[in-house]
């Protein structure tokens, strides 16, 4: 296993959000370290979603702080902060789905291509080897990797649901993040889907290569519970328990706000 | 492109009792050096080309890594994965240092994996990645002569630290290390080898029983390409896609044995799920697959046919005509009329140029289908698009080929005729017997089957036949899988199969009839072409077994058979039928490896099926279990209909 050190990656500090007379998020705060997979669980409503929202910009928090690397990201717009490397996927799939794979994946990495309108148009010296490495980054390490070659020609809203997932993952990694933002990547998919994408998460979190921090928001409790180093559970806005899965399981508040509905969930799905 | 049409060059190399495959790919790597690509992998979305020279160097060192591991004359490396130019370079490297090669379909389950590792004495085991890796940890403790397993794709391998693990990669360095020390090494143990040394162990997909270790010498293997492409030449410039899995002969006829001696470039595939993309990007001029591939290419056109533009359509079928009609006139061996030519043309202009880019078959000189049987109306197919599509018959045990069809006697309902150096006889019981240089040695440790399959030279094939008076070879069947029917006659149920398998919803089928009051049939729907259709007419299914036994698809079934039946003799017509609620499978022992059915084995299983078409009952209940790849196993209970098949 890789090593999962103490330095604090993404911090979050004391979050407020509501939307009209509604509190989505009261006061929570946690600290992800760098390296580890950190699932945030909930029964639905509890601002998983509205977390995300708030790290990766989306949303502005009413009161509370974000720091990514030390740095306070709370005012910083989206593409600021996707630039720091913060990438993130979506529970309903944001793809351009009148796309190819393969351009909704360079444009993912579109971000770090640093030549303009005129360089690029011509396509010589620096222009010409910076799409070459951007090139070979795609194929290598993303596609490569999440096992896409064979659609990467494919207009993506063509594609069946779990290979949209995989595109989507394929599009937050060509940011090249250090943090991942993963809003419910097992829903929807079926159980070989799930395994596949287990495994490539798994990859992206250990993988020399990429060692990416996973912040995962996840209903299917085998998978959160297998993979995740640490988890913390919402309900209704606020944080109830932090820590690892074992400790997390026989939480007595967490049984009681979240696991006995889960039951049936976990059922379902096998 | 033209380049098909431009002639490359070919000369028959004289094969002598010491030459061998490493000696020949010595000689090539000499005379090509880095002029010349002898393989191409697309790899990350590109082909990479690898000249002779680095082919050889390749081969050498992993070769002389085997070497520092321990490896011996007559040594078995097993080799597992999808095809790939590592596969070939431990094959070719196996066979440098006098052992042999063992391949293994990829799919195999376990359980085959163990049998054929240890049957075989391996000592090593080169697995692609981490699947193959993991199938090859769990049998080590059942293969105790097992050494080393090798891997070459990193991706996943990350946890593993077993020490019985090595990279190819750590092998080939091993190899380099032992070559400074010892430099001409490698040059004196291909010397050392002789064509009479086993170079290949081929496991046979035997339709009953376990698999049996057929001995193949680099003799055997020599002499069949050169016998082949005395016939139909293939030149230095042709391109090979090599998808097929290397554990079927035929794969290997094409890479090693007319792959070393024309010296045609060998064009690996991205991934198996991009051969079909890859083969298009190729256009390769030389093509040998199953029929199951062509069937499959022929579903595919059918079902975009009946997806297309009314104007589309309409061009298909007017050039589909002329073509059928040219491909007939061919069949007949009748001359072509200059107009019917100037039509031909005109139908490639409309349709068939499109078409045959599609399928990656532009620059096709020869394809071949070989195997299995390929009924007739495919076979009229290809060739009404202007595709060369001969068939080709013969066995593991003589090298893959025997018979083959010359390019301007070609007739559907047989094999074609003997290549050079090879006799084929009917014996008095009518089963096929061959003899040529490239029949084998024997079963690997099994004298009984040996003696039973090699009598006096002669290779025993189990098949029934006869030759025609064009002197044409005619393959009817397995003999032990021929039907008497009803009034006596004989019939192949292979050869009914192969009709209703034209019909593009029907993926597998399995004829029964033999000592029966009438014949039957087990159909396997075509879940994707099916499952189109149905949901192009609003018909709701959630699954494979639930969308078979919709009545709809009954009648879309027995339309199909009625069309069959309409050119069958009276006691050889499908009577009654019922759709399997699954696809045949190899893992669940009903196909081989190279999907021919197991019909023995699916006469058992199958009991009640088979009872219940012979009965008159209208429903049969299945109670039975299913086996997935990973090893888990379900349990099915379902009823199936039995549907009657109505006279005309």
């Amino acid at each position: 296993m890789v090593e999962k050190g103490d330095e604090v990656i993404l911090k979050v500090e004391n979050l407020y959000k509501t939307f009209g007379g509604v509190a989505a998020l009261t006061g929570v705060s946690f600290e992800v370290k760098r390296g580890e997979i950190f699932s945030i669980i909930g029964p639905n409503g509890a601002g998983k979603t509205v977390t995300l929202n708030c790290i990766n910009g989306l949303y502005k928090p009413d009161r509370g702080k974000i720091y990514l690397n030390g740095k306070d990201i709370t005012r910083l717009s989206p593409h600021r902060r996707a630039a720091l490397g913060l990438a993130r996927t979506f529970q309903k799939i944001e793809l351009f789905s009148g796309m190819t794979v393969l351009d909704n994946i360079r444009l993912g990495m579109h971000i770090h291509l640093k030549s303009g309108i005129f360089s690029g148009s011509v396509y010589v010296g620096k222009t010409a080897r910076e799409e070459i490495e951007a090139r070979r980054f795609i194929e290598e390490e993303i596609i490569d990797l999440l096992e896409i070659e064979h659609i990467r020609n494919k207009i993506t809203g063509m594609l069946p649901y779990g290979l949209q997932k995989r595109v989507e993952l394929a599009r937050a990694l060509a940011l090249k993040p250090e943090v991942i933002l993963l809003d419910e990547p097992m829903a929807g998919l079926n159980l070989e889907e799930v395994e596949d994408m287990v495994r490539f998460i798994l990859d992206v979190n250990e993988e020399k290569r990429w060692q990416v921090t996973c912040i995962l928001v996840e209903h299917d409790m085998g998978v959160v519970m297998d993979i995740s180093d640490r988890v913390m559970v919402l309900n209704f806005g606020e944080k109830i328990a932090e820590g690892p899965p074992s400790e997390i399981q026989n939480h007595p508040e967490v049984i009681k706000a979240y696991l006995g509905e889960v039951e049936e969930l976990y059922v379902t799905r096998r | 492109m033209s380049r098909g049409d431009k002639k490359g060059h070919y000369e028959e190399i004289e094969i002598t009792e010491d030459l061998t495959l490493p000696k020949l790919l010595l000689r090539m790597a000499k005379k090509y050096g880095d002029r010349k690509v002898a393989l191409r992998e697309k790899e990350f979305g590109i082909w990479r080309p690898v000249t002779w020279a680095e082919y050889l160097k390749n081969v050498k060192e992993f070769a002389l890594g085997l070497v520092s591991l321990g490896i011996e004359r007559g040594d078995k490396v097993v080799m597992i994965g999808d095809n790939r130019p590592e596969g070939l370079y431990a094959e070719m490297a196996a066979m440098s240092v006098g052992g042999a090669g063992v391949w293994i379909f990829q799919d195999c389950l376990i359980d085959e994996v163990q049998y054929i590792v240890d049957h075989s004495d391996a000592k090593f085991y080169v697995a692609e990645g981490q699947e193959e890796v993991d199938k090859g940890l769990a049998i080590r403790d059942q293969c105790p002569k097992l050494k080393k397993i090798i891997w070459d794709d990193p991706k996943g391998m990350r946890h593993y630290d077993d020490p019985m693990l090595i990279s190819f990669k750590e092998v080939q360095r091993l190899g380099r290390e032992l070559d400074e020390k010892e430099p001409g090494l490698f040059e004196e143990l291909v010397n050392q080898g002789k064509g009479d040394d086993i170079c290949l162990l081929f496991y046979t997909s035997g339709t009953t029983g376990q698999p049996k270790g057929a001995l193949l010498t680099h003799y055997n293997m020599l002499k069949m390409g050169q016998n082949l492409m005395r016939v139909d030449p293939c030149y230095d410039t042709d391109d090979f896609v090599s998808y097929l899995p290397f554990a079927w002969i035929g794969e290997q006829m094409m890479s090693i044995s007319c792959g070393l001696q024309a010296g045609f470039t060998i064009n690996f595939p991205e991934e198996p799920e991009t051969a079909m993309e890859n083969i298009r990007e190729i256009g390769p001029h030389v093509m040998f697959a199953n029929p199951r591939m062509y069937e499959q290419m022929v579903r595919n056109i059918q079902v975009k046919h009946l997806d297309a533009t009314w104007l589309k359509r309409v061009a298909f079928n007017l050039a589909m005509k002329i073509g059928y009609h040219v491909a007939d006139l061919k069949f007949a061996k009748k001359p072509i009329p200059w107009y019917w030519k100037a039509l031909q043309y005109f139908a490639y202009l409309i349709c068939h140029k499109k078409l045959k880019d599609h399928l990656g078959l532009s620059r096709i000189r020869h394809a071949y289908t070989g195997g299995a049987a390929m009924g007739p109306d495919h076979f009229r197919f290809f060739h009404a698009i202007g595709v060369n599509l001969k068939q080709i018959y013969g066995q593991t045990e003589i090298a893959g080929i025997s018979v083959l069809h010359r390019d301007d006697d070609i007739k559907f309902d047989t094999v074609g005729k003997p290549i050079p150096e090879t006799e084929v006889r009917i014996t008095e019981e009518g089963e096929i017997i061959s003899r040529s240089p490239s029949v084998f040695k024997g079963y690997y440790k099994n004298p009984e089957a040996t003696a039973k399959t090699l009598r006096d030279g002669w290779l025993h094939s189990g098949d029934t036949g006869f030759i025609d008076a064009d002197g044409h070879l005619v393959v009817f069947d397995r003999t032990k899988d021929i039907m008497v029917l009803s009034d006596g006659s004989k019939s192949s149920p292979q050869f009914l199969e192969a009709r209703l398998k034209f019909s593009p919803y029907i993926k597998d089928a399995w004829v029964i009839g033999d000592k029966m009051p009438y014949v039957t049939a087990v159909i396997c729907i075509d879940y994707n072409t099916v499952g189109k259709w149905a949901e192009d007419r609003g018909i709701a299914y959630t699954s494979y077994p639930e969308l078979s036994q919709k009545p709809e698809v009954y009648e879309l079934v027995k339309k199909a058979i009625v069309e069959v039946n309409k050119t069958l003799p009276p006691a050889a017509k499908i009577k009654r039928f019922v759709n399997l609620y699954k696809e045949f499978d190899p893992d669940d022992d009903e196909l081989t490896r190279t999907r021919k059915l197991r019909r023995a084995f699916v006469a058992q299983r199958y009991k009640e099926i088979v009872d219940g078409l012979y009965s008159g009952v209208e429903m049969i209940h299945i109670d039975t279990t299913i086996t997935y790849e990973d090893g888990r196993i379900s349990h099915i209970k379902t009823d199936l209909r039995v549907q009657d098949v109505p006279e005309s």
